[in-house]
């Protein structure tokens, strides 16, 4: 395993590279390294077949979406409406989730790669526009996906007639300006129209069939794309040789938090559990000072908490669902002994109650009464009222049960994955997740904050006694 | 789409969706929202942001219900999930229940309980639901959010940020509706609220109608601001007749004062919607200025205040005195204001004198004939798939009816084609514009429309809104324009759009020039030659509105005597001899036209200012006066008089649809328009030819005398086109001098990019000068040299 | 005058161009108005309504929604301290104790000179290289008070202006595309015609 100076935070290791093969070039992100590794080959592969059959390639190799749901994009591909045009393309990279950061490493390191990506996506599916979406406050892949963008252009492998060929295709590149809701994928689309972020119910907007514009619009992360380059060249059986049927090829996937070394791995996925992530030698190697693990967010932000109760639980949809939680966009904080759980929740509350578009009202109302309420806990000036209305409040976002882990040492079973909810998209939920997980699992940790503010009072002042 | 089986000649709907809402089965169309179903089916669900008439938003989440889905119940927002075949919708569960107590909480959460001092008390749909589908208590022991309250987003309407619930129906109705998107959500999340932009009003013809939509007391309008308690409201359904679409309105008093409208939903008219003018007017009815006692003038010229059987005595003495010499010399100005029966009392009226020289039109109108072409409801017109306009700016003139058309462009169900001498409000909705310069319209038509246009009419049904476009062109040049539209598009129905109140109305009901006699302007040309003994005004103000303003003098000054029945002493109503005051809007009964002939009740609800009468009672006792009894005693028995006389009104005998839809009159047997050739000269030394418009708010007497409106009319200037500032020499915003070859006068200059080139544009009847001297109602067109003052 | 330069027209009527509809372009214009201004100017977004089509309220809804606009001036440069989970877990809350210190100012506040603001932030997809904060959206990672030190100094001495420009600047590459190699946005209304490549027949 080797760390790159030129790639900060991303950790290699002796595993299959498909997204980040080229990230031990320092000039990974150039046309002319693209090119010296079998760059635009995949593209020139792709138009040399009828659309269609890339198209089932991809379908075949069940690349799941990486950007947090897990979707197939081949399926994805074809729930376009048929002989409705034109049908778009919009790659999301405006990758917020807490935790998370592959999508802005592979924009960095290896730009190209998903320029191609997005040439294949919008070949198969017969998308004629293609708007690259980056997040804001990303000013390095900005630059490095414009850098590239405009050699591709002027090599002939965007634009009008690639590579000599009837297809032709623009890619835009758009970027965005702080606001983490947009990272869902009818905000991303408002957003493109120049709107507010403010999430489309679903259905009617269902971007495949009513997305930009009105039109059928494909939206792909930015790591799903990045994967067809090396599918196309390599084919579908190479692709599903790396990892489970359920759950081809690999993963970027960001551990951060209180381990020893964290970093961005591509690991096989499906196959991979979250005990190799955080204690294996190949990866995180431990918890850092030699502390104990207390829990760990799976998924990204918005997941319900593991302890080590799941460690050997693999990387795996179907798996983690059931035991109450998600992969969601592949980052996973680790909190050890140390760590103030209520003040820990209250970061990630904060979050979402701060990015809530503010759309909804359970979750614009919602979302910051419940900080509000923990910050008073946190603070030690909460009652044990306030525990009971986090959670009563919690169940005006999310009726009914909320998903969480079970815990032998507290006698848990464990509620599975997904909630209801009364919001269109799962930022208020969101702000929920970390304050329901932090309650059921450590819930003596802010019992014992409520109580000391009653009980000091009565000591220490002059009772009538 | 409705086919009917042969078998058994039941009609069988292929769009019918039938769907179980607890436990009651319920029918229902295909692509009808649960909400819309469950409100058909008495299950109401308690909603904030859902409009039937907008875009639903699904964001305030009050409307979540269960709906049976393959893995147990789920929960869904009813105003965004539409209805499906077999569908099992539960509104009332437990978990419905507790669901929508907790949007509820959260809604009130930073709602200030200010219901106490807030107009929206008593018809607040926040208190209502918070009674019927809250949880009864509030947890929230936070500080609530606080903002400067409130502050005005425009002249009328004031904005709380504190009430707002953000359910985005003022913004989505600007936007969306009105396409004024002058208020918007501005920052995000908890911080969210409905803002201006900084410094620039929520200045929209519409802005009313966010403040009765507004679910709160969060928009208020200036007008009725703590004027009263809902709970002492009375009121009753009426139509608005400030211009001639026929809004249905439901017309409010307190305390026998007029304090609000409001609009009322039907389908084939106004949606709900009001225009600002037609809401906020009634501040004109209840005027200290009106009239209201009976003036004859005295030998030194002084008005002098008079019963109604002295005013009355006078009145018939000059019209027996005139009908003495030959009807010819006597002659009707106006009606169009009042209802049908008004109208149809005057015109029995004339026919009892034999007095054919009347018009209901101020020589700003369109001839009569126009009725006679096939005709189209508002409906039709805007479901035709191509809408060609040759009308005034829809949205300065019929407001509503802009609403309409903007609604079908907006969403593409039809093309609309606008041919103009100056944009318009629907400018930016049209598929095409064609600017023709004034006296080419139909020329241009003639020599042939792009064909991408031809090729659209082609291509299914047509509509043609017309109507009087430039007041400084002759009615003759839109009809010939509207030949020429009639013979590419032969199917195509027309929808005329002339703009007074009750002008059609008036117009079929009599009030318009029988067997070819004058005009309006041919009476005032008779009367200026001195051959008019004794004119009659009813409700018409010569002065303000025909467009030759030296004609109107002059004939106001030739009639030896005039007779005006108004509600206001205007212009032209100060020079009468005898003024009889009139009951307004909202103080008498009856009926009225709107402009695709659709006949609806107007209905009294206050006393009538001090001894003002309707109309038709005055016409009525003057024929008695005249020992011409007309035989009606009641404005009951004027409408069956009139639906028995005139077979065009027959289907008002329906008077129960009357009092809601309305009920469309019969159309005469069609006639075809005559193509010829308007033989207009160019420019020559002149420099502009003249487009003149109304705007809504101008100096008419339902806006002069509203305060609330009146200081939204601007005042007239001359509008360039900016490369034209350099050309005369001065300066934006100089005095400059406006020559034509009748008259000049003199107006500020500003400019505007849309100013079609070789044209000017001259607002009409604004406050103060406008410059309709420069006007002479005989010509096709006015040409003006625009130049520097010496 | 805070409206576009003339030069930014150009660039701005470029960017419309390539979106089927103009007020997509909305976003990356109000970053070029930044760009030029430092911060959004009222006058800004009336031009920016004018260029895209749009009331200047649309515009000012778009703007106030996304955090990295700016409506006052800022500092030169505008150091983003980010707050979130990993970072919190790795001691950002330290970091922004000893910032407002070392800077003299709360979160929110610039300093007296104009060079810097402090903020509060949120996660910036950097959370293994945590504590982690942005200065005019460049990284630093792994930030410890002496590197805070050390970076305002550098800042302050003009040692860091290859690297990070003015509050405003984003990427510092713009995208072009050629006239002769770019297909053209055309609005969707009036596209009739699926791809040419989807003619069941590979393309090359």
């Amino acid at each position: 395993m080797s760390s790159y100076p030129h790639a900060p935070g991303f950790v290699a290791g002796d595993r299959p590279k498909v997204v980040t093969s080229r990230f031990e070039y320092t000039d990974s992100f150039t046309i002319e390294r693209y090119l010296a590794t079998d760059g635009y080959a995949a593209l020139r592969k792709a138009l040399s077949k009828p659309a269609a059959d890339i198209h089932e390639e991809v379908k075949g190799a069940t690349v799941l979406g990486r950007g947090g749901a897990g979707f197939p994009a081949g399926t994805k591909w074809g729930l376009t409406p048929q002989q409705v045009w034109p049908r778009y393309l919009v790659v999301n990279g405006d990758e917020s989730e807490p935790g998370t950061y592959k999508d802005r490493l592979l924009m960095e390191r290896d730009p190209h790669q998903l320029i191609e990506g997005c040439l294949i996506a919008c070949y198969a599916a017969g998308l004629s526009q293609c708007f690259l979406y980056i997040r804001g406050e990303m000013a390095l892949a900005q630059e490095r996906v414009a850098t590239a963008l405009n050699e591709a252009y002027a090599a002939g492998y965007v634009g009008k007639n690639i590579l000599g060929s009837k297809f032709s295709v623009d890619i835009v590149l758009h970027w965005g300006a702080g606001a983490y809701v947009v990272g869902e994928e009818t905000a991303l689309i408002e957003s493109l129209e120049g709107n507010r972020g403010m999430p489309r119910l679903k259905p009617p907007f269902f971007p495949a069939a009513n997305g930009l514009y009105g039109q059928p619009t494909i939206v792909n992360n930015v790591e799903t794309l990045a994967n067809l380059p090396w599918l196309i060249r390599n084919g579908v059986e190479a692709y599903t040789a790396i990892g489970t049927k359920t759950s081809p090829g690999t993963r970027m996937v960001a551990v951060s938090g209180h381990v020893k070394r964290p970093g961005v791995y591509e690991i096989i996925n499906g196959t991979t559990t979250f005990r190799d992530l955080i204690f294996g030698e190949e990866f995180c190697g431990g918890i850092r000072n030699g502390n104990k693990l207390k829990a760990f967010v799976p998924g990204g932000g918005s997941a319900p908490w593991f302890t080590p109760d799941q460690l050997d639980l693999p990387f795996e949809a179907s798996q983690v669902g059931p035991a109450g939680s998600m992969l969601g966009s592949g980052a996973i904080m680790v909190m050890d002994e140390t760590t103030d759980i209520p003040a820990a929740a209250l970061t990630l509350t904060h979050f979402y109650a701060h990015e809530s578009c503010g759309k909804c009202t359970p979750c614009r109302e919602g979302g910051t009464w419940l900080e509000r309420i923990l910050t008073r806990v946190v603070n030690g000036t909460g009652t044990d009222a306030d525990l009971q209305q986090l959670i009563e409040v919690g169940t005006s976002i999310c009726p009914g049960d909320f998903p969480h882990a079970s815990n032998e040492a507290l006698g848990l079973s464990a509620v599975p994955f997904p909630y209801k909810m009364t919001t269109i998209c799962f930022v208020g939920p969101s702000a929920y997740a970390p304050i329901h997980s932090a309650l059921t699992l450590f819930r003596s940790e802010f019992e014992a904050r409520v109580t000391k503010r009653i009980t000091i009072p009565v000591t220490a002042v002059g009772a009538a006694s | 789409m409705t086919t009917v089986d042969p078998a058994n000649t039941t009609p069988v709907d292929p769009n019918a969706v039938s769907l179980t809402i607890n436990g009651k089965v319920v029918s229902a169309r295909k692509g009808d929202l649960i909400i819309a179903a469950a409100d058909k089916s008495n299950d109401f669900i308690p909603r904030f942001c859902y409009h039937p008439r907008m875009a639903p938003a699904g964001m305030c989440r009050q409307c979540l219900v269960e709906v049976e889905g393959p893995r147990g119940p789920m929960m869904v927002v009813s105003c965004m999930t539409p209805v499906a075949e077999g569908q099992v919708v539960r509104t009332e569960t437990e978990q419905v229940k507790k669901a929508q107590e907790g949007v509820l909480e959260l809604l009130l959460a930073n709602h200030p309980l200010d219901c106490p001092v807030c107009d929206k008390g008593g018809e607040c749909p926040l208190q209502d639901q918070a009674f019927s589908h809250g949880p009864g208590e509030s947890r929230y022991v936070e500080e609530k959010r606080h903002y400067e309250k409130p502050i005005p987003i425009s002249d009328n309407v004031f904005l709380d940020r504190e009430r707002c619930i953000l359910c985005d129906r003022c913004t989505r109705f600007a936007d969306e509706v009105a396409g004024d998107a002058l208020i918007s959500f501005t920052s995000r999340g908890n911080n969210t609220q409905v803002m201006t932009f900084p410094d620039e009003p929520f200045s929209s013809y519409f802005s009313g109608n966010t403040v009765q939509i507004c679910p709160v007391g969060a928009l208020t309008a200036k007008p009725y601001r703590f004027k009263a308690r809902p709970w002492d409201l009375d009121q009753t359904e009426s139509t608005c007749t400030t211009c001639s679409v026929g809004c249905r309105t439901v017309v409010q008093s307190s305390r026998d004062e007029l304090v609000r409208y409001q609009g009322v939903d039907i389908d084939p008219v106004n949606w709900g919607w009001l225009c600002d003018r037609g809401r906020f007017n009634f501040e004109s009815v209840n005027s200290d200025e009106r009239l209201t006692t009976p003036f004859v003038k005295d030998a030194q010229g002084n008005h002098v205040a008079t019963t109604w059987s002295g005013a009355l005595d006078a009145a018939a003495r000059m019209l027996r005195t005139a009908l003495a010499v030959s009807p010819e010399s006597v002659a009707i100005i106006g009606g169009a204001r009042g209802t049908n029966e008004d109208a149809f009392a005057w015109a029995q009226l004339a026919d009892a004198m034999g007095v054919n020289q009347r018009d209901a039109q101020l020589a700003d109108g369109l001839p009569a004939e126009v009725f006679a072409l096939p005709q189209a409801s508002i409906d039709e017109a805007v479901t035709a798939n191509t809408i060609i306009l040759l009308s005034p700016d829809l949205k300065e003139e019929l407001p509503v009816l802009y609403l309409r058309v903007r609604d079908v462009a907006q969403k593409r169900k039809s093309k609309v084609v606008e041919i103009t001498s100056r944009p318009t409000g629907l400018t930016p909705s049209a598929w095409k514009t064609v600017l023709v310069e004034p006296g080419k319209i139909a020329s241009t038509i003639s020599a042939g429309l792009d064909p991408v246009i031809l090729k659209q009419i082609a291509s299914g049904s047509v509509s043609v809104i017309v109507g009087r476009m430039n007041l400084a062109e002759s009615a003759e040049s839109t009809v010939l324009a509207l030949a020429e539209i009639l013979h590419v598009a032969p199917q195509a129905k027309v929808l005329p759009v002339l703009r007074r109140g009750n002008v059609r109305g008036a117009i079929t009901a009599g009030l318009t020039p029988q067997h070819g006699a004058a005009d309006t302007a041919e009476i005032l040309a008779l009367a200026a030659a001195g051959k008019i003994d004794t004119l009659v005004l009813l409700g018409a103000d010569p002065l303000s509105d025909v467009p030759d303003a030296d004609l109107a003098r002059r004939g106001l000054a030739g009639a030896r005597n005039i007779i005006s029945v108004d509600t206001f002493m205007t212009p032209s109503t100060s020079q009468a001899d005898v003024v009889l005051p009139a009951a307004a809007f909202g103080e008498k009964n009856g009926t009225t036209t709107n402009l695709e002939g659709r006949m609806s009740n107007v209905a009294q609800k206050i006393t009538p200012a001090g001894t003002s009468r309707p109309d038709w009672m005055i016409a009525a006792e003057l024929a008695i006066a005249l020992g011409k009894d007309l035989g009606v005693n009641s404005v009951e028995e004027v409408t069956a008089k009139l639906v028995k006389t005139v077979a065009q009104f027959a289907p008002a005998a329906n008077t129960k649809a009357l009092r809601h839809d309305g009920v469309l009159m019969n159309h005469p047997t069609p006639l075809t328009l005559s193509r010829t050739t308007l033989a207009v000269s160019d420019r020559n030394s002149y420099d502009y030819r003249i487009v003149s418009f109304r705007k809504l708010y101008d100096a008419a007497v339902g806006t002069a005398k509203s305060p609330s409106l009146a200081q939204l009319a601007t005042g007239a200037t001359v509008v360039v086109h900016p490369l034209d500032l350099a050309r005369i020499g001065v300066e934006l915003g100089a005095n400059v001098q406006v020559i034509s070859a009748k008259s000049t006068v003199v107006l500020p200059v500003t400019t505007s990019e849309d100013v079609l080139r070789g044209t000017a544009w001259l607002p009409f009847n604004q406050p103060g000068n406008d410059g309709r001297e420069i006007f002479g109602v005989h010509a096709d067109i006015v040409d003006v040299r625009i130049e520097k003052l010496a | 005058m805070s409206r576009l330069t003339d030069a930014n027209v150009v660039i701005a009527k470029e960017i419309i161009g390539r979106y089927p509809r103009p007020k997509s372009a909305l976003v990356p214009l109000l970053h070029l108005s930044q760009e030029q201004n430092g911060y959004i100017t009222r006058e800004a977004m009336v031009h920016l309504g004018e260029l895209v089509g749009v009331t200047s309220a649309e515009v000012y809804g778009t703007a106030t929604f996304y955090e990295m606009f700016r409506f006052e001036p800022v500092g030169k440069y505008l150091i983003n301290m980010c707050g979130t989970m990993s970072c919190a877990l790795m001691g950002a809350g330290e970091l922004m104790h000893h910032a407002e210190h070392k800077l003299g100012v709360k979160a929110g506040g610039t300093t007296a000179d104009g060079m810097f603001t402090l903020a509060h932030a949120e996660c910036q997809a950097a959370c293994t290289e945590a504590p982690t904060l942005q200065v005019n959206y460049r990284y630093r990672f792994h930030v410890t008070p002496t590197d805070f030190d050390n970076l305002v100094d550098d800042l302050r001495a003009g040692k860091l202006a290859d690297e990070i420009p003015a509050h405003g600047v984003l990427a510092k590459v713009r995208q072009r595309i050629p006239a002769d190699k770019g297909v053209g946005a055309v609005a969707p209304e009036d596209v009739t015609e699926g791809p040419a490549w989807l003619d069941g027949k590979p393309a090359l």
